[in-house]
């Protein structure tokens, strides 16, 4: 990903930031400048979304792209956030076969790549099982 | 006066036993873990490194601190293994907690008590009136050389601080603080290095000892008291011998240092190290009793703290997960998996 890309995005990359329209009372995350939904008419905000939340669905990746080929295997799940969207985020610190649908998951905060030894390093979101 | 409203710590999970080090280099394990006291160390995960440690510690002693992350007007990470040489680790932790507008950022280096002097110069720019709240940060991931005998303790982990003045939140408040520092030569890295040296046996008498048991010294004469008014000592833990042994040296006992010697299960944190034995007791510590702190850097020097622990800390420690909790809460991993973590194979 390049720099500026992932500069912009630092917000909801670190701390959950997402939008919610005051119009249709959605919640949006990754964050978005104009409310799908109602168009013109929505009235966008930023919104700080919940930390915890369940996981919907995942997938355990075993052939992974080569900046994560040192992680295999490792779980990319979808998260229902309390309050809040889904969300696709990796989840962390767990054998593959301690994952299951339902399970509470909350966010932490952790390295998501590095542009080979010398270039940036990425941080952001990933969940850990919390129980 | 100034005092720490908040604190936080974190410890990653996993976690490789001293035996299983001791089993790949053909050492004796019993030897190897009798002459260190430590019989596991924390290992950090692949995703995590000295800014996910110290935003996370960050993150929970802001919760303790129940303050809105901008009003916090400075923020200071020690670590002798921030992950950028250009870049501060600061700024993203800053971020990651929602940190914004007004804010005094800078990465502190003096081996493995960068974090102590962090909370020196947090206090000093509350005292001098600069800022309302600032944090200061220890954290570390440390590495030894495969092989070489600071790899059975070499660990991750760091501890996070909000401080304040004259604050009601107060969970303890900073007496007194002093340092002492010479030029000492026990143990170095040079840029560009990947693992420190260090002077062997050299590490002991004329270093560790030495600046602890001076910088202690300085501040019982400096507070006017003796090792019978302290509740709780806390040194700095490069293995479990160490803080015991200059505990008995000055004359304290081992149940005023042993609730802080999470050494034994977790390694040497370095910057992290002496603070999460601070964190450790402030988990237990009743209104009114004293702790007494004094961290050490190589190269070299010590830092000692005198505290007073005061009633906001009843309310304050159950909002977040304790030390001690953390140090148990673990998944081993074995060699082979601590080398690809610590990135210790060479890859294509
Ligand atoms: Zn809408």
């Amino acid at each position: 990903m390049s720099v500026p890309r992932f500069w912009r995005e630092i917000p909801y990359r670190y701390r959950l930031i997402g939008s919610y329209c005051e119009n249709c009372k959605e919640t949006f995350f990754p964050p978005r400048e104009i409310c799908p939904k109602c168009r013109r008419a929505g009235n966008i905000k930023n919104i700080k979304l919940e930390e915890e939340g369940e996981i919907f669905s995942y997938t355990v990746i075993r052939t992974a792209p080569p900046e994560f080929n040192t992680q295999t295997p490792y779980v990319v799940a979808l998260i229902k956030l309390k309050n809040g969207p889904l969300i696709l985020s990796q989840v962390t610190d767990c054998d593959v076969e301690d994952v299951e649908i339902g399970k509470k998951v909350r966010m932490v905060f952790r390295k998501i790549s590095e542009d080979g030894e010398a270039g940036i390093i990425n941080y952001g979101y990933k969940f850990v099982l919390a129980e | 006066m100034v005092g720490i409203i908040g604190y936080g710590a974190y410890i990653p999970k996993n976690r490789i036993k001293t035996s299983e080090i001791a089993r790949v280099w053909g050492k004796d394990p019993v030897n190897v873990e009798k002459g260190l006291g430590v019989i596991e160390k924390s290992v950090p995960s692949i995703d995590e490194d000295t800014i996910t440690i110290s935003a996370t510690a960050a993150k929970y002693a802001l919760k303790r601190a129940g303050i809105e992350p901008e009003k916090i007007g400075a923020i200071y990470i020690g670590s002798e293994s921030h992950p950028y040489v250009v870049k501060p680790s600061g700024s993203v932790v800053a971020a990651a907690l929602g940190c914004e507008g007004e804010l005094r950022c800078a990465d502190y280096e003096f081996a493995c008590k960068a974090g102590t002097a962090a909370i020196q110069n947090v206090m000093g720019l509350i005292e001098g009136g600069y800022i309302d709240y600032g944090i200061a940060i220890g954290a570390d991931t440390s590495q030894g050389a495969p092989g070489d005998a600071l790899e059975y303790s070499a660990a991750a982990g760091g501890a996070a601080f909000v401080l304040s003045k004259d604050n009601k939140e107060n969970i303890v408040t900073i007496e007194e603080t002093l340092s002492y520092t010479t030029d000492t030569p026990d143990f170095w890295r040079r840029e560009h290095q990947h693992y420190p040296q260090h002077g062997g046996r050299f590490t002991g008498e004329p270093a560790y000892f030495k600046h602890v048991g001076t910088a202690t010294e300085m501040m019982m004469k400096r507070a006017g008291i003796t090792p019978e008014d302290v509740d709780y000592v806390v040194f700095h833990m490069p293995n479990a011998k160490f803080p015991m042994t200059m505990a008995k040296k000055l004359g304290f006992s081992k149940e005023q240092i042993a609730p802080s010697l999470v050494v034994k299960e977790i390694g040497n944190t370095y910057s992290g190290s002496s603070l999460l034995g601070l964190t450790a007791v402030l988990d237990i510590a009743k209104p009114g009793e004293k702790i007494l702190m004094t961290s050490y850097g190589s190269g070299a020097g010590s830092d000692s703290f005198y505290m007073t622990v005061e009633d906001a800390i009843e309310r304050k420690r159950d909002l977040c997960p304790k030390t001690w909790e953390m140090v148990h809460e673990k998944r081993y991993v074995d060699y082979a998996t601590y080398t690809k973590y610590r990135k210790k194979i060479l890859m294509r």
